[in-house]
């Protein structure tokens, strides 16, 4: 056979692969396997940092990466090799040595075959003008915390500024082929009084560059460091808490971790019926929450598409309080006689009308939260988390914030949480959770959260 | 921060179809890297070859302009294999190659980093570094300088284990993981069982324009198990895991770790938890052995004595420190008793942190972070020691780096990451059973469970995974549903007995978080028992 094709671009060329060209080279790699099924994963990611602190540039950098995973199966035995190496002798050797691997490999009892052709949506995430931006524009977004906070003398700026663009496609030598390439900006800032009493947080994202507002973000980070100076103590207990969008998100998005029916099924999940099964149908929160995973929400724009190349369409997982869906995973799908979900790729919670200052102007006694940090299961049959607050925790007393005060431990489950809602503001899209992803979340008010001690972290 | 959700997430993914099966995402660029290691297919070049492909992005970066530039190429592979019950969920080796520039130019920073091993690709990757430094010049507000480090112009260093997981057969090592699930679930009220085998090999190479040429090989490897008894009537569920702490070391560490001879007794423990007293809230003196108490020391003291943190240099993401500022700490801060000593290494036998030579290529050095129960020094890199330049003068020491400089790969900027932070015996050669046998009423609390600590280090809260209840010197019976709360400081100030020499083992994180984009570090802390007196206490097994 002759050489083939070029399988790839020359060097300097970095941006993502484009859908020919990922669809070239897992054709290639179909063509070489001799497996009874050959899968193959291949991304692409240039991604482009500026990092600042201490109100110093401290590091920045551009990396071009691609990871190629190919799967072989034969039967029920399957493996799975990866690499970064996209030349045909790379291609070449990973096939052969997923099929070597494979082959030793014992038994999976729940293998599935693969996946034909499927039919996905079409997400528009990639926005050209963001893939093109160079270290000059980040250098000078930094520009908007950097300058003021020296100009101020008495604040410290820390922050990331982020974008990239990538791409990731999914195919078989059975027909399956998805792709979806997107692009990303996302800014966070900390600000710290020189005093160290006072911090404030602030961040947005989106897949495109110009719909974030340096300026905005950076003001409400300084804004936000400047009122919770000199914080004081209050006794830990059970509060009404006006939680911000990202503190929501903190907390809510650890749901999708535990939606799996599976593990309900087995016994080992909070949704866990009694005496069996699991609690499809049954109200487990308010009934105005309703929580879903749809990737063409204007909102979300995320990958129509799960790693097995599952199509995604619009997933309700809670409706209207209610539970009516948990995880199916192929295998469980064929199992338990149900269908199929897919794997989410983002998560939104379904919001209201009122806004952070409303629900402050509606509040006798209170607590507001920025953000949540840290958190760590306690407790899987519950979704109990415990972690603490952060960058700007305030008092609200008869409408008004009153008061900056310390960081609070929490012991706390977002079921618990989504029981006791009062009030759910606008959802928006969040810059910093801990696990990334495509996440929108309304602010909310709820009663009764459980401080369970004070931290004197600043 | 150590994360294991990271490392079941990655696990996850990889079980679940292919590796990295995740939405590609820019903020999420650490689980693209790390679930990205490439193949078996391709090798490094020879030893020259690399050397010239260095040679030739420092030269690059020179022209460019860079007035220091260090190069890496690494290779980094991974083999991990995961079972459950009594069937393999997924066989996975992942490999990947290239390499980063980093350069300094005009006091700022800028990096680069690419797959392309050609000469070409390498030199564009270097002027790309020069390139961003010189945006970020208009940034600036003082120049970076770096502390003198001696050029090791021709040095290799190889990892303490004697067998290569990597030459061990898929067949040998699902066997062993079978066998081992099949023991756990002979145990009654046994139900599931999950099972791997996690490894990962670095090939470093390091070059610097200031003449060093550094080539070095570590293995590390990890055994894990979790073992899932569930009540009959499914009104409880309780697991029993992180059985095996991971380590620096080979195949050689895995037979060592008999995983089908423990998991018997390991499935015992998950049973027995479904019928523990739950905890009475309260204050309890707590005996804890050292495969809970280094989780504690990482998070308690390993991250708070990073120096770049207490600088402020964290504080976007994971935060500062409550030991800052320096001038307020050093041989000034009580942070426990007169016994407490708290070391920095990076050349314990096994530790996940050790290594011959840093990112920067500086031979690392021992060194006492906490001496007599005084804060009397901070993990640091080139750029951070003359930070310190006034304390090592007081000293009579030298600034110099403490070799703490690492990237999680070639393409990743190396940072300060935290070496091996262990607490040292005692001079008294006790241990756990004379320390619980002091112990009129207690917990003790043995292997790592749930942890959350706040952004300076302050407020913390520990799980564990199993708890006894100590009465008069004796252990009268398994507890449930323990946590502790803490104030760092006083809590090891609370510390009142330690044991000696014979009791000490390494514990350690094969993911500890950090860094903007976020970057995997793997470290070890030794540890012996220790107790606490009267620490808050509460239950978690709240149902409402």
């Amino acid at each position: 056979m002759s050489r083939p094709h070029r399988l790839i671009r020359a060097p300097g060329e970095d941006g993502p692969l484009s859908r020919e060209e990922s669809q070239r080279i897992i054709a290639r790699a179909a063509e070489l396997s001799k497996a009874d099924s050959v899968q193959v994963q291949l991304q692409s990611a240039h991604s482009s940092n500026t990092r600042f602190a201490a109100n110093q540039m401290s590091t920045s950098g551009s990396i071009f990466d691609v990871t190629l995973a190919i799967q072989s199966s034969f039967g029920n035995k399957h493996a799975v090799v990866v690499t970064n190496d996209l030349s045909d002798e790379s291609l070449r050797q990973a096939v052969a040595q997923s099929e070597a691997l494979a082959k030793l490999a014992p038994d999976d009892p729940e293998a599935m075959p693969p996946l034909g052709a499927q039919q996905y949506q079409s997400v528009q995430a990639y926005f050209e003008s963001t893939a093109s931006l160079g270290a000059s524009d980040m250098a000078r977004a930094a520009m908007t915390a950097l300058e003021p906070a020296r100009a101020a003398g008495d604040l410290q700026v820390a922050g990331f500024i982020v974008k990239g663009a990538g791409s990731n496609a999914i195919g078989n030598d059975k027909g399956l082929f998805a792709y979806h390439r997107n692009t990303s900006a996302n800014y966070t800032l900390t600000v710290r009084t020189a005093d160290g009493t006072g911090s404030g947080w602030a961040g947005a994202d989106h897949p495109d560059w110009s719909r974030i507002d340096f300026e905005a973000v950076s003001k409400r980070a300084l804004d936000k460091a400047r009122a919770s100076r000199g914080p004081v103590a209050i006794e830990p207990g059970r509060y009404t808490v006006i939680l911000e969008p990202q503190a929501v998100g903190d907390l809510v998005q650890l749901t999708s971790g535990y939606i799996d029916a599976r593990s309900a099924d087995e016994g080992r999940s909070p949704f866990v019926k009694q005496g069996g099964g699991n609690k499809i149908g049954e109200k487990i929160v308010d009934e105005r929450v309703t929580i879903l995973s749809d990737p063409s929400d204007a909102q979300l724009l995320s990958q129509p598409f799960d790693g097995e190349g599952f199509p995604l369409g619009n997933q309700i997982w809670i409706e209207k309080g209610v539970l009516k869906k948990l995880y199916y995973s192929r295998y469980w799908a064929k199992n338990k006689n149900a269908t199929a979900t897919g794997a989410p790729q983002s998560i939104k919670m379904m919001g209201g009308s009122a806004s952070v200052d409303d629900m402050v102007a509606a509040t006798e006694r209170g607590v507001l939260v920025t953000r949540l940090w840290y958190l760590r299961e306690v407790d899987p049959r519950t979704i109990l988390y415990t972690g603490l607050t952060r960058d700007g925790t305030f008092l609200v007393e008869n409408g008004k914030i009153t008061k900056a005060i310390r960081n609070f431990r929490f012991n706390e489950s977002p079921l618990f949480m989504l029981n006791n809602l009062e009030v759910l503001g606008r959802p928006e899209r969040l810059a910093g959770t801990e696990a990334g992803g495509d996440i929108v979340m309304p602010a909310i008010k709820v009663r009764d959260f459980n401080f369970t001690s004070l931290s004197e972290a600043v | 921060m150590t994360d294991r959700r990271e490392f079941l997430k990655r696990g996850a993914a990889a079980a679940a179809a292919l590796a990295a099966a995740t939405a590609w995402k820019s903020t999420a660029g650490v689980a693209l890297a790390s679930a990205a290691p490439a193949p078996l297919a391709s090798e490094l070049p020879d030893d020259d070859t690399i050397k010239d492909l260095m040679l030739a992005a420092l030269d690059a970066a020179r022209s460019a302009g860079a007035g220091y530039a260090d190069v890496r190429i690494g290779r980094q592979r991974q083999n991990f294999v995961f079972t459950r019950e009594q069937q393999i969920q997924n066989v996975v080796d992942t490999d990947s190659i290239g390499c980063g520039v980093r350069a300094l130019v005009d006091g700022t920073w800028g990096f680069a980093a690419s797959r392309n091993l050609t000469r070409d690709g390498v030199a564009a990757a270097a002027r790309e570094a020069v390139a961003i430094a010189r945006a970020n010049r208009i940034a600036r507000d003082r120049p970076v300088v770096l502390a003198p480090a001696p050029a090791v112009p021709n040095a290799t260093w190889k990892s303490a284990y004697s067998i290569d997981p990597f030459t061990i057969s898929i067949e040998e090592k699902a066997d062993l993981l079978l066998k081992a699930n099949a023991a756990a679930m002979k145990i009654a009220g046994v139900k599931y069982v999950f099972s791997g085998l996690f490894f990962v090999k670095e090939e470093r190479n390091f070059a610097s324009s200031e003449g060093s040429f550094i080539t070095q090989t570590a293995i590390r490897s990890w055994p894990l198990m979790q073992i899932t008894a569930i009540s009959p009537d499914f009104s409880d569920f309780q697991s029993r895991g992180n059985v095996v702490q991971p380590m620096g070391r080979g195949w050689e560490f895995v037979l060592e770790s008999d995983l089908p001879g423990n998991a018997g007794k390991w499935g015992e423990e998950a049973a027995e938890k479904l019928k523990a007293k739950p905890v009475d809230v309260g204050r309890y003196d707590l005996v804890l052995h050292p495969s809970h108490l280094w989780l504690t020391v990482h998070e308690s003291i390993g991250h708070p004595t990073e120096l770049d943190r207490a600088m402020g240099y964290e504080a976007n993401f994971a935060g500062t420190s409550f030991v800052s500022p320096p001038e307020k700490m050093l041989g000034k801060f009580r942070y426990g008793p007169e016994f407490m000593n708290i070391q920095g290494d990076r050349s314990q036998e096994g530790g996940l942190s050790t290594i011959g030579y840093d990112d920067e290529g500086v031979k690392p050095a021992d060194f006492l972070l906490i001496k007599n129960g005084v804060v009397n020094d901070y993990q640091t890199t080139r750029e951070q020691a003359l930070w310190l330049d006034w304390w090592y003068k007081q000293q009579g020491r030298e600034a110099k780096s403490h070799g703490c400089s690492y990237a999680q790969g070639w393409n990743a900027v190396q940072f300060q990451r935290m070496p091996n932070v262990s607490l040292l015996p005692g001079e008294k050669e006790i241990g756990w059973d004379e320390i619980v046998a002091d112990t009129e009423r207690g917990i003790a609390i043995i292997g790592d469970g749930s942890f959350s600590i706040d952004q300076q280090r302050y407020n913390a809260q520990f799980g564990g995974q199993l708890f006894y209840e100590i009465r008069n010197g004796k252990i009268t019976g398994m507890l449930k549903d323990v946590a502790y709360q803490m104030r760092t400081p006083d809590f090891w100030n609370s510390m009142d007995m330690i044991g000696g020499k014979k009791s000490y083992m390494l514990g350690g994180s094969f993911f500890d978080g950090k860094g903007q984009p976020g970057q995997a570090n793997a470290v070890s802390h030794g540890c012996v028992p220790a107790r606490f007196r009267q620490v808050n206490v509460i239950n978690t097994g709240r149902k409402a």
